[in-house]
């Protein structure tokens, strides 16, 4: 399966993935009204500049979901390889928040639910951090395991 | 507070609307113009900082930003004009000599733009490139000039050594030290996938590229730096560099800041060192001296590679290239004074030297008048900017033609001549770990790549319109060239015709 | 009526057996027996559900299809009275047998309440516990109501974060000085109930029921409130009368082991218990570590009744969190259906938020405080031995939690790690490059 991997040594720590990620989960056309709507643009994904080193991290759509199996509402399930949130079911408890060991669920603006990345499903084929990268550092691949 | 005497050259302009305050821009300023103000709540920008480099404007994700030169005027001289009178208060302030990169923005006359190509019609009909074959290919060294034979009778077929290039075009000299390693691994890439040439410059191999060799030119000049046994034989031809185009006469200083680790190795010299290219090579006076230097390194690697002698375009380079050719190099490279720099005196670069088109014409005319044309293959260099000016340049008689800044913009420079000051924003003049880092090479490899097949499928393009079905057949060529607007010395130099003649 | 695998209880540790099961038995008969009729739904949502944010069909833990795509019957509506571990089979109340091949207990907790004076006089007394309470109490609910809430615990403060929706006059009381000892230390406490007080909800603490007459309430202080609704949550009792009936072994978990505890000193445990988020200092099942009764045979328990080894502690005592109920019933199913796996990462961990503000908490509060507090958002470590053994976030400081959570439950060395980094702000750049290299590049 496909999934999202970030190289270490071209990540630049520019963060802006963060953006075109909370950009295109926003529902919003341009990237600057996403953002100066006030509107729920979230970012999923999390760029790290600890230690002199920047990498970007998102959900690792983990084999054994720990979000998943802890979700007291039942809101996470796996879709063909996909962990996914049911926002109509999430009541923004955050036991995901506590329980994902990459801390790639974040709570979500509106204060009620949780959001993670779903590989841009909803948004085309490429996720938009991939597609946005300014280095190449993020790559949409599938890897052996 | 001293007075500041000159204003900043470039205004930041911020389109608040659209700024959503990711700060990218500010993360990705080496200059450190963009900031956030905490108590404005808004980014602001400290526009004398700004060279221009175009970084912040090429990846804010609103297109929010923009850069204009900074309208404020001194009052107006056609004789004192500002940049003149903004360097002599810098020099006030410093004492120090101006320091410059890349290549004279001042407006010389540029011929390529005054040369006109030819195209056929009805007679010797044009030749559609896309059906019939195109020969690309380049092989440059010495020719032989007679037939031999072996003792036993049979003709002797072998050829003095020589490089084959897949399209007329090789990345020119930049060393890793004035270039990133990212740029380096970039064009060495870019060259083996191209079946052409990149150029060590005068910085030593790194040892991770010497799985490039084969696409490698590497260069002596007068430093010397990480020149040894192993560094010559590792390329397949070497260079020895006599001057540059855009500093001729002049020799070269990398300052110890940029000396790393990594380029201090690949120098041998200490880390945190200058280096400092003298401007003649101590051992090189003569034409004899240049020889012996030629057949030094022809002995060091078992006269396998062939060697390059590049020169600046200076006033006697017709004169000069005759010794070169006599002195027993293979290929000869003339580097034009509009060619670029790492970093050079401002007035050196914008003074020195004399145009690539006009050199080129006056060395191979005289190469061909002493009758050694074939004794050695000519490389033109210093502002090749297109497919165009390449056709140009072989049409006046080069084998083949070098290009740097072309490489350079492929890889996202933006020309904002700041190479000197070590903080390309863009990765690629620069050593600092984190700003290398913005180039990938994996992108810009394909990026060269991509660069030079389209200016092939062009010179394809432009040869068959003519009639040409080989690079070979377009050398020398001048019967495909008109000058307009030139003057009839002009044309009597570049030794072609008047558009209507 | 015979089944292969019979699960008593329809929250998570039965959705987890379920699971565990089909995972390769994708054939043998699955019955569910429990006496709440619904379709399996997330007890902790009876608090959003009575607020209004959720509908009852939001509030199932799986989707409607569940039982028909995993093959399962269900009992439901029908208590389970016994189990006859020889005969291997279940008795309803309603007269039916049910033989199995293998049983799982999954019969979590009921509400403890307290022996008081005059309770049977009180009108609309609730519990908060499961779908009828809320059902209940939204018959009775009028706006600007009269509700007295006994217990400061999670399960009280959820009631009146819900009620706050109805405009309700609230007043809690509780036994202990303050409120959530089961999950926050002194300061954490405070902060969050001036937090909760500012929403109107007003507190008595140090203080407990006397006696109650009709809907007026005697304090032990000597004060007397007068409520419409009385809702008691005191704490919880494992279920556990049908293993002590199937000749189980049920046993007391140890009671230092309590994870709020920052001095080490137990905090009274019946004041104040969750069913979700707290170690219980009572009677639960005693399994292996493949979650099978000790004792018996062909029977595993999983959930709110059963006991397991906290490994920030050591010790054994009962944790009563959804995510532990889940993963025992995802074990217990697994090795029921012949397949092998252990439930050993067992630790209190609780994710809530009151009135907006939020926290998180985890492990056992002993060892060296690393603490920010700004008097809203408030981070705590706790570490010995280098090692993390628990934490308390509050407000912004809940973000990427769960790297801190890994660090407990993986026990890792916190020599090995950046660990002044991972003060400041969870992050994987904490780790070592290889380690952060191998669990970025593949997921766990």
């Amino acid at each position: 399966m496909k999934k999202i991997y970030v190289n270490e040594e071209r990540c630049l720590g520019c963060h802006l993935c963060e953006f075109y990620c909370a950009f295109a989960n926003s529902g919003e056309t341009e990237m600057f009204k996403a953002f100066k709507l006030g509107k729920n643009a979230v970012p999923r994904i999390k760029v790290e500049d600890g230690n002199g080193i920047n990498f970007a991290v998102q959900c690792r759509h983990c084999d054994d979901p720990l979000c998943m199996k802890n979700c007291i509402a039942g809101a996470i399930s796996k879709v063909d390889g996909v962990v996914k949130i049911d926002h109509d079911k999430c009541v923004g408890c955050y036991t995901c928040v506590l329980s994902c060991p990459y801390g790639c669920i974040v709570p979500d603006k509106n204060g009620h639910s949780a959001a993670k990345c779903e590989l841009c499903a909803e948004n085309g084929t490429i996720p938009a951090c991939v597609q946005n990268c300014i280095n190449g550092a993020i790559v949409f691949e599938e890897r052996g395991e | 507070m001293p007075v500041n005497y000159f204003p900043a050259e470039f205004e930041v302009l911020r389109n608040y609307d659209k700024c959503i305050q990711c700060r990218a821009c500010e993360r990705q300023c080496s200059n450190k113009v963009h900031w956030f103000d905490a108590d404005f709540g808004k980014m602001l920008s400290h526009d004398e900082k700004c060279v221009d480099c175009q970084r912040c404007v090429s990846i804010c994700p609103t297109g929010a930003l923009k850069i204009k030169p900074n309208e404020n005027a001194f009052r107006k001289s056609a004789n004192y004009t500002q940049p003149l009178m903004t360097e002599a208060y810098r020099q006030a302030g410093t004492g120090s000599v101006l320091l410059s990169s890349m290549g004279t923005p001042k407006d010389y006359p540029v011929y390529w733009d005054k040369i006109l190509l030819n195209a056929s019609q009805v007679t010797n009909p044009p030749i559609d490139p896309l059906r019939e074959p195109m020969e690309t290919r380049v092989f440059l060294g010495k020719r032989p000039t007679q037939m031999k034979f072996k003792k036993n009778g049979e003709l002797d077929l072998s050829l003095e050594p020589s490089l084959a290039l897949n399209v007329p075009i090789m990345f020119s000299a930049m060393s890793y030290g004035s270039i990133s390693k990212n740029a380096h691994e970039s064009l060495a890439r870019a060259a083996e996938e191209l079946g052409t040439y990149y150029n060590t410059g005068e910085g030593g191999l790194h040892k991770d590229f010497y799985r490039y060799g084969a696409n490698t030119i590497v260069q002596v000049a007068s430093g010397r730096f990480g020149v040894h046994k192993d560094y010559l034989n590792a390329g397949a031809a070497i260079e020895i560099k006599m001057g540059q185009g855009a500093k001729p006469g002049i020799g070269g200083h990398l300052p110890g800041e940029k000396i790393k680790e990594d380029v201090a190795h690949t120098r041998m010299i200490p880390r945190g060192t200058d280096a400092i290219s003298p401007a003649p090579h101590h051992d090189i006076y003569s034409i004899e001296d240049l020889r012996q230097l030629i057949f030094s390194v022809k002995e060091a690697t078992e006269y396998k590679k062939p060697v390059i002698v590049k020169i600046a375009a200076v006033h006697n380079v017709a004169a000069i290239a005759s010794g070169v050719a006599r002195s027993g190099a293979d290929i000869i490279a003339i580097d034009g004074f509009r060619g670029g720099t790492g970093a050079a005196p401002t007035r050196i670069r914008d003074n020195v030297g004399i145009p690539i088109e006009l050199a080129l014409a006056a060395v191979d005319g005289r190469l061909r008048h002493e009758g050694i044309r074939n004794e050695v293959s000519i490389v033109a260099a210093g502002s090749i900017r297109c497919s165009s000016d390449a056709v140009k340049a072989i049409a006046l008689g080069a084998d083949a033609v070098y290009i740097a800044t072309p490489a350079l913009l492929a890889m996202g420079c933006h020309l904002c001549r700041s190479c000197h000051t070590g903080k390309c924003n863009w990765g690629i003049a620069t050593q600092e770990p984190e700003l290398v880092k913005r180039l990938n090479p994996d992108i810009a490899y394909h990026r060269l790549v991509n660069l030079v097949t389209a200016w092939n499928h062009e010179i394809q393009e432009i040869m068959g319109g003519m009639g040409i079905n080989s690079i070979e057949a377009l050398r020398g060529n001048r019967l495909m060239l008109r000058g307009i607007g030139l003057t009839e010395k002009e044309l009597q130099i570049l030794g072609i015709l008047h558009a209507g003649e | 009526m015979k089944y292969e695998y019979v699960i008593i209880g329809n929250s998570a540790a039965a959705a987890g057996c379920i699971e565990g099961i089909r995972e390769t038995d994708k054939k043998g008969t699955v019955a569910v027996i429990s006496d709440e009729k619904y379709h399996i739904y997330s007890r902790p949502l009876i608090s959003y559900r009575l607020k209004g944010d959720v509908t009852e069909k939001q509030m199932n833990y799986r989707p409607a299809d569940f039982y028909k795509v995993n093959n399962v019957e269900t009992l439901l509506g029908k208590r389970a009275v016994s189990v006859d571990s020889k005969t291997k089979i279940v008795q309803l109340e309603t007269g039916e047998k049910i033989e199995y091949e293998k049983l799982l207990l999954a019969t979590g907790s009921k509400p403890f309440v307290p022996p008081m004076d005059g309770l049977d006089s009180v009108r609309n007394r609730f519990c908060f516990m499961k779908m009828d309470d809320v059902k209940g109490i939204e018959k009775v609910v009028k706006k600007g109501a009269k509700v007295l809430i006994i217990g400061a615990g999670l399960i009280g403060l959820k009631a009146a974060e819900a009620l706050e929706h109805y405009d309700c006059e609230m007043t809690v009381i509780d036994l202990a000085d303050r409120i959530l000892p089961s999950i926050l230390d002194k300061k954490t406490s405070e902060i969050m109930r001036k937090h909760i007080e500012a929403h109107g909800v007003k507190f008595i603490l140090g203080t407990s029921a006397k006696s109650f007459k009709n809907n007026v309430v005697t304090l032990t202080n000597g004060e007397e409130i007068k409520f419409d609704i009385l809702i008691t949550a005191v704490g919880v009792r494992p279920n556990t009368e049908l293993a002590e009936s199937a000749g189980a072994k049920v046993e007391r978990g140890q009671r230092d082991a309590a994870p709020n505890s920052v001095s080490g000193k137990a905090e009274p445990a019946d004041n104040c218990l969750a069913a979700r988020s707290n170690s219980i200092h009572a009677r639960g099942f005693i399994t292996d570590k493949k979650q099978a009764v000790k004792g018996v045979k062909n029977i595993w328990a999983a959930g709110d009744c059963t006991v397991s080894e906290d490994i920030t502690t050591g010790t054994s005592h009962i944790i009563a969190i959804m995510p532990n109920a889940y993963a025992q019933g995802l074990v217990a199913g697994r090795n029921m259906s012949g397949n092998k796996d252990t439930f050993d990462k067992a630790f209190p961990m609780n994710a809530i938020g009151f009135f907006g503000l939020h926290i998180i908490t985890a492990g056992a509060y002993v060892g060296d405080c690393y603490e920010e507090n700004d008097g809203e958002n408030v981070k705590q470590l706790f570490s010995s031995d280098n090692k993390l053994n628990g934490f308390i976030l509050m407000g912004d400081k809940i973000k990427r939690a769960g790297i801190y959570t890994a660090l407990i439950r993986e026990r890792t060395d916190l020599t090995t790690v950046d660990y002044k980094l991972l003060c400041e702000a969870p992050q994987l750049a904490a780790f070592a490059r290889e380690k952060r290299f191998d669990i970025l590049s593949k997921g766990a």
